[in-house]
């Protein structure tokens, strides 16, 4: 099936409810633009914009009704690829139970191209050497709408990544959002998002919709709020282990964990063990962790890495030079949310240029 | 991540607040694993930890020698047998003990280090004609801490493995050397360049033996240390246990010093 361009999205969002799906698209919830539930395209935020900085986030008003005029907020897919917590197991007396896990029908509406990188990395990690099979079923319940960014916020920087604007592959249905007049070019990117689409009034899209389109995406490339040059990273970041911008960076780091939890590719894991009242039933759960916290390394009652700077030192690393090493990519898709939501306005992309 | 339920078929209580648990699945048979391997071992409603294999029992259990320094551990060191506890594994690689055929061997275990490697020098035992001169080098706190005596012993009689042992602090029975580890290696004779070494204790111990090995000539690459980092699932999904670019679950424990030198040298990698 070829593009075809719609003047709503609420018969899209009725043919994925009508199927099944749970729909999770972007509201206005705590003055930030948030994932949740929908249930209309009138619960879409229309008219809403965002200005991002380092360590700042605040929504603004549009002078149009766009509803995809923002960029990447606080929530990525993670949430539904990587389940903040979830029960593992349980023990009674001699057995141990496996937990079902819950592998929900949601339909992400508005994943932006970075964030389709992130779920791509994120395969890598937990369907490479030992796949986790709960997480392949959680993948499989997700339908990915993606949305080609029209207005990257002041800290992205997916370009640099080769990550986006423009989505390109690991959708089920991408949207382009077209003004004057005010449209939706949507083209399938999978056999069940074609599937979709026949139940959606359209006409075929024409020469100007895929020209309009593509303008967009050509546009939105060139207004990248930040850059950085990867060239040779993999090599010169580890390299450069004892460079005192470490000290500098260190000095502003909280060890808060936002950017981590903010991240969309950072996957670290712990696991909590609880017991019932009685003490017969012992129940495992695992649920985000970060390798800012002390007790990540720690190793016979003292932690691996001690240090603020260590454990910066380890997440930028990581996330820029050594997740080629062990997954083959990079681990940053340029979505800047850990430069907005750091409370300190650390940004990545200037750490980076410092130490190079 | 789920463990199966294994039952405690024997405890054995060691030197120096060790033990070692001789353990078998309530239902099915023991997998196989290579020496260096290690179990994630689950105490239930306290934790879960990694554990390297220490043997195979006559009956094909598993054998695993803890040491009481954490939660999980002081639990699993009071397990009785007859006690359920949740296993999986095994995990990890492992020592390359066969591609030390023809050389001389030199293991050095420092403390419970040496744990691990009684699968290696029980494994070089089993094929003793196949390599050169064996040694075992073994530092340990006092004489009472020292594990494993009475192997020690037999490797030393029956199997010609030369076998030396020194202590941190001596008691007034102690009549041999005291002092690191690394002393030893001045008393054993190997050929440097034909030569390779398993090595497995505190990591500056590690670090010690190997420079000191390398120093007299034995290729970085034949010098296998087992490393040790905080582990939660030991399938590479945590990110606990990461050494640079190294998941040590996955990429280790074993690594060679050739790789683990300009890691381990990095503070607080």
């Amino acid at each position: 099936m070829d593009a075809l361009v719609t003047p709503s999205l609420e018969p899209l969002i009725e043919a994925l409810r009508s199927v099944g799906y749970t729909v999770v698209g972007p509201t206005v919830k705590d003055g930030a633009v948030r994932m949740a539930e929908i249930w209309s395209a009138e619960e879409l935020p229309a008219g809403v914009g965002d200005a991002q900085e380092p360590g700042g986030y605040r929504l603004t008003e549009r002078d149009d009704d766009m509803v995809f005029g923002f960029a990447a907020g606080p929530d990525s897919a993670k949430r539904y690829t990587q389940p903040p917590r979830q029960t593992l197991f349980r023990m009674r007396d001699q057995e141990i139970e496996e937990v079902e896990p819950e592998a929900p029908r949601v339909a992400l509406l508005g994943v932006r191209a970075c964030d389709l990188a992130a779920i791509a990395v994120q395969d890598r990690v937990f369907l490479g050497r030992h796949p986790d099979s709960a997480y392949r079923r959680r993948r499989e319940a997700l339908f990915l709408v993606a949305v080609n960014c029209a207005v990257p916020g002041g800290t992205c920087f997916c370009a640099s990544m080769g990550t986006g604007p423009k989505a390109t592959a690991g959708f089920d249905l991408a949207i382009t959002e077209l003004a004057a007049p005010h449209r939706f070019l949507i083209e399938p990117g999978s056999e069940r998002g074609a599937q979709i689409l026949t139940a959606i009034p359209h006409r075929a899209a024409e020469e100007d919709d895929l020209a309009a389109a593509q303008e967009v995406s050509r546009t939105a490339a060139t207004r990248m709020g930040r850059q950085v040059d990867t060239t040779g990273i993999q090599d010169w970041l580890p390299a450069a282990h004892d460079h005192p911008r470490w000290t500098d960076v260190a000095s502003r780091c909280l060890s808060c964990t936002n950017c981590t939890m903010a991240c969309p590719t950072c996957f670290c894991s712990t696991v909590e063990d609880i017991t019932d009242l009685s003490g017969d039933v012992a129940e495992r759960s695992e649920r985000w962790d970060s390798c800012f916290t002390l007790d990540f390394t720690e190793l016979g009652g003292t932690p691996v890495r001690g240090s603020a700077l260590a454990r910066y030192r380890q997440w930028l690393t990581h996330k820029f030079a050594t997740w080629y090493d062990q997954f083959g990519v990079s681990g940053c898709v340029g979505c800047g949310r850990c430069i907005t939501w750091c409370p300190t306005g650390i940004d990545v992309t200037e750490e980076l240029s410092c130490i190079r | 991540m789920t463990p199966a339920p294994y039952r405690v078929r024997s405890r054995r209580p060691d030197r120096a607040d060790t033990v070692t648990l001789t353990l078998e699945p309530v239902r099915g048979r023991c997998p196989a694993f290579l020496p260096g391997q290690f179990n994630m071992i689950y105490a239930r409603g306290v934790g879960e930890i990694p554990i390297s294999l220490s043997g195979r029992a006559r009956s094909g259990a598993l054998m695993h020698t803890i040491r009481a320094v954490g939660a999980v551990s002081h639990v699993l060191c009071d397990a009785r047998p007859g006690d359920v506890v949740g296993l999986r594994g095994p995990y990890g690689t492992a020592w390359d003990v066969p591609a030390a055929a023809g050389l001389d061997v030199v293991v050095a275990a420092g403390g419970l280090g040496l744990a691990p490697l009684r699968t290696v020098l029980r494994e070089l035992a089993a094929h003793r004609s196949r390599y050169g001169r064996i040694s075992l080098i073994v530092g340990t706190r006092t004489p009472m801490t020292l594990l494993y005596p009475r192997e020690l012993a037999r490797w030393r009689k029956s199997h010609d493995v030369d076998v030396q042992v020194i202590v941190d602090h001596p008691d007034h029975a102690w009549q041999g050397p005291v002092g690191p580890v690394t002393r030893l290696i001045d008393r054993i004779v190997f050929q440097p360049r034909r030569t390779a070494a398993f090595v497995c204790g505190p990591e500056v111990m590690m670090r010690a033996v190997a420079d000191n090995l390398v120093r007299r000539g034995v290729p970085a690459a034949r010098v296998a240390l087992s490393l040790e980092r905080n582990m939660k699932c030991g399938v590479g999904r945590c990110g606990h246990c990461q050494l640079g670019p190294l998941l040590l679950c996955l990429d280790g424990p074993v690594v060679d010093y050739q790789r683990a030198a300009r890691l381990l040298a990095v503070r607080e990698l």
